[in-house]
């Protein structure tokens, strides 16, 4: 029978079910972080469990760690400080690989694993994060999980899952040269909205995804878990074959062609059935901006604020309404008519060498206004030195960007990088909640590109009409 | 974890979609490395003013939904963030079951591990919930997990779905890790398999 790429992986990772129990599933790899697992190994320790295969475990420092340099070596925050040294502990312990700050692979954890190739196609991945999804890019099953699975996978190497749903959402057509991966996942959502993809794996298609590069599918797939997704998966082809070639954990010799064989068997088979189609064209896909506070509320740039008329849901028209409270719009206000105070380019969606490619060509000769912060943070040291060494930092900071030390930062606001109430932001991140990037904060997500643009304005801008002007 | 009985209690009512993990617990909150504690800080930004008093237009500050254990609460609760210290915020404020349209994925594989009841109902019964919430404020409802019921007195009855072993973990009050553990025998060879099948993820 017909398979999709969802089912062949659940079906070589599927260990045994007992009867009246959820099937378990074998777990290849286990990312972790500082915030999601101290109350894991605390379990772990009371329980006098040991940790199955500490080999599958990768982790690093990235929610709490200042992007300031001076901060970085004495933290100010100390009950952030004792959660990093509890990490560090942690891993000191039990021999596993931590990136801590002072190593050179240091970054966020969903730009780090894919730099050293520690996921391959066809692996099951998990973190107590949800925004592993992004490893989907490469063709793995890689979701985010709560901390008492973080100790159920430690002590056990599997976890109860119950199978999900497959939707296959196909994008043909070309993308036009503004818009993004970013764009396409931000249209997906605001077409299937951010429950549209509860109980489902993703699995992403067409001819703009097989255009897109690996760090692309990786912003896209990072974004399946805001459609609600358990996680979104892209096939691997060549592309995903090159980017892991020669990378530290990728396979060597012998053992590569095997792996490769395998990887080549793993995409969807013809005439393999989803339960659910969604179909979108590239061509229509513009650079799209948040007005919300949620995912889903998003236009096109060239829109305006829409008003809770314009659903036809009473939910979503009350949503409307108390969103355009908080983030003090009106409806009817063109979206390139809103100012910003500040702008945030990095998170695990968008902090990778591409991602400062694209925004400092668009910030070349720009120069931020003085009433507007703007912060360039990349998702690693790996990154960091790239940029640097292709000037990339230069153009940002003759630009009037500050240009930090690599970790999560505004993406959610932990480490002391936030918002003050009021303040409006175009950020690259995943998250438009309120209060996400600071109590009283307005976030707008956005593509690198329209980031650097904003900040070169003061305010959002259509980046198609750059070029024209 | 305790073992989840039959009650009957306050249903506070929460007529908000899309509530996520962020405003569950905000961030400033999560750096604490123990479980305990977090239930002061649920819904930290709405339930307080600036200057840390409590802030009296918040939902469950209304003094009606004082010793509340059922939340009623609008679609796609539980959005976003992995973060378990959602649900360990939930439970320590001393709600054990939540009843809404849908829940986001992770949050609601988070509520059984923490012996949180998450019931899903269809659109016209959370309406008709809410409605009699709003009418008669501290008012009681029952939830017999074992007969998968919700009842008010206002006589809506509910039969919702749950599956099976996550039935019977929360009536038992199940540590689901020593369940697994149980069958390190099928999990010993399925690994061996594995290594077979990927020699290559146990090559170095």
């Amino acid at each position: 029978m017909a398979k999709t790429m969802y089912e062949k992986i659940w079906d070589a990772h599927f260990v045994h079910q007992e009867a009246g129990q959820a099937p378990l599933m074998y777990v290849d790899r286990h990312l972790m972080h500082e915030v999601t697992s101290p109350q894991a190994f605390e379990g772990l320790k009371m329980a006098g469990r040991p940790i199955r295969n500490t080999h599958s475990i990768l982790a690093t420092l990235d929610h709490c760690v200042p992007t300031k340099l001076a901060d970085r070596l004495n933290l100010p925050d100390p009950i952030g400080a004792k959660q990093v040294q509890t990490m560090m502990n942690n891993c000191d312990e039990h021999g596993l690989i931590l990136y801590d700050m002072k190593s050179k692979n240091n970054g966020i954890i969903h730009v780090v694993v894919p730099e050293h190739g520690f996921v391959h196609p066809g692996m099951t991945t998990v973190c107590g994060d949800s925004h592993t999804a992004t490893h989907g890019a490469f063709g793995a099953l890689a979701f985010g999980i709560g901390t008492s699975e973080v100790e159920h996978v430690m002590a056990t190497q599997c976890l109860p899952q119950s199978k999900s749903k497959t939707m296959l959402v196909k994008v043909d057509g070309t993308l036009s040269k503004f818009s993004t991966a970013k764009d396409i996942a931000l249209a997906i959502i605001g077409k299937i909205g951010t429950a549209g993809g509860n109980g489902f794996v993703i699995e992403y298609a067409g001819e703009a995804i097989e255009a897109l590069s690996m760090q692309g599918r990786m912003t896209l797939c990072n974004m399946a878990i805001e459609s609600g997704a358990r996680a979104g998966l892209v096939a691997p082809d060549q592309k995903t074959i090159d980017f892991l070639e020669g990378k530290e954990f990728a396979p060597k010799g012998e053992m590569w062609d095997r792996a490769v064989k395998y990887w080549k068997s793993l995409p969807s088979d013809d005439g393999a059935e989803f339960d659910l189609i969604v179909e979108l064209r590239a061509e229509d896909i513009a650079p799209q901006v948040t007005w919300g506070t949620s995912p889903e509320q998003v236009v096109p740039v060239d829109q305006s604020v829409p008003a809770p008329t314009d659903f036809d849901s009473e939910g979503k028209a009350i949503a409307c309404k108390s969103a355009l409270e908080y983030m003090g719009l009106e409806s009817g206000t063109k979206m390139t008519d809103i100012p910003v105070d500040f702008v945030f380019l990095g998170s695990c969606t968008n902090s990778r060498i591409e991602d400062f490619r694209a925004a400092a060509e668009v910030a070349k000769g720009t120069t931020v206004p003085s009433n507007v912060t703007a912060i360039a943070v990349p998702g690693s040291y790996l990154v960091k030195e790239q940029a640097e060494a292709e000037g990339l930092d230069k153009i940002f900071t003759d630009a009037g960007w500050e240009w930090r030390e690599p970790g999560c930062s505004m993406c959610l606001a932990m480490n002391g990088d936030q918002l003050t109430p009021g303040q409006r932001c175009a950020s690259t991140s995943n998250r438009n909640f309120e209060g996400r990037q600071g109590k009283g904060g307005r976030t707008h997500l956005v593509s690198p590109a329209m980031a650097a643009a904003t900040a070169g304005a003061g305010r959002f801008v259509d980046i198609r009409e750059l070029e024209a002007s | 974890m305790d073992k989840y009985t039959n009650h009957t209690s306050v249903a506070a009512l929460m007529n908000r979609s899309n509530v996520d993990t962020d405003q569950i617990i905000a961030k400033q909150f999560l750096k604490k490395v123990e479980r305990t504690g977090f239930g002061q800080h649920l819904f930290h930004d709405w339930r307080f003013n600036e200057d840390g008093t409590p802030n009296p237009d918040f939902e469950l500050n209304n003094p009606k939904f004082d010793g509340a254990k059922i939340l009623v609460a609008g679609d796609n609760f539980g959005c976003g963030s992995s973060r378990e210290h959602a649900p360990w915020a939930i439970d320590d404020y001393g709600f054990n079951t939540i009843i809404s349209t849908s829940f986001a994925d992770i949050f609601y594989n988070n509520c059984f591990k923490n012996g949180i009841l998450p019931i899903v109902v269809d659109a016209d019964t959370l309406k008709a919930l809410m409605s009699e919430i709003s009418a008669n404020e501290g008012v009681e409802f029952t939830v017999d997990l074992e007969n998968q019921k919700v009842s008010t007195p206002g006589g809506i009855e509910w039969s919702f779905e749950i599956d099976g072993f996550r039935k019977h973990n929360l009536l038992e009050g199940l540590d689901d890790i020593g369940l697994t553990l149980a069958q390190t025998d099928k999990i010993d060879s399925y690994e061996a398999k594995h290594k077979e099948m990927f020699p290559w993820l146990w090559a170095s």
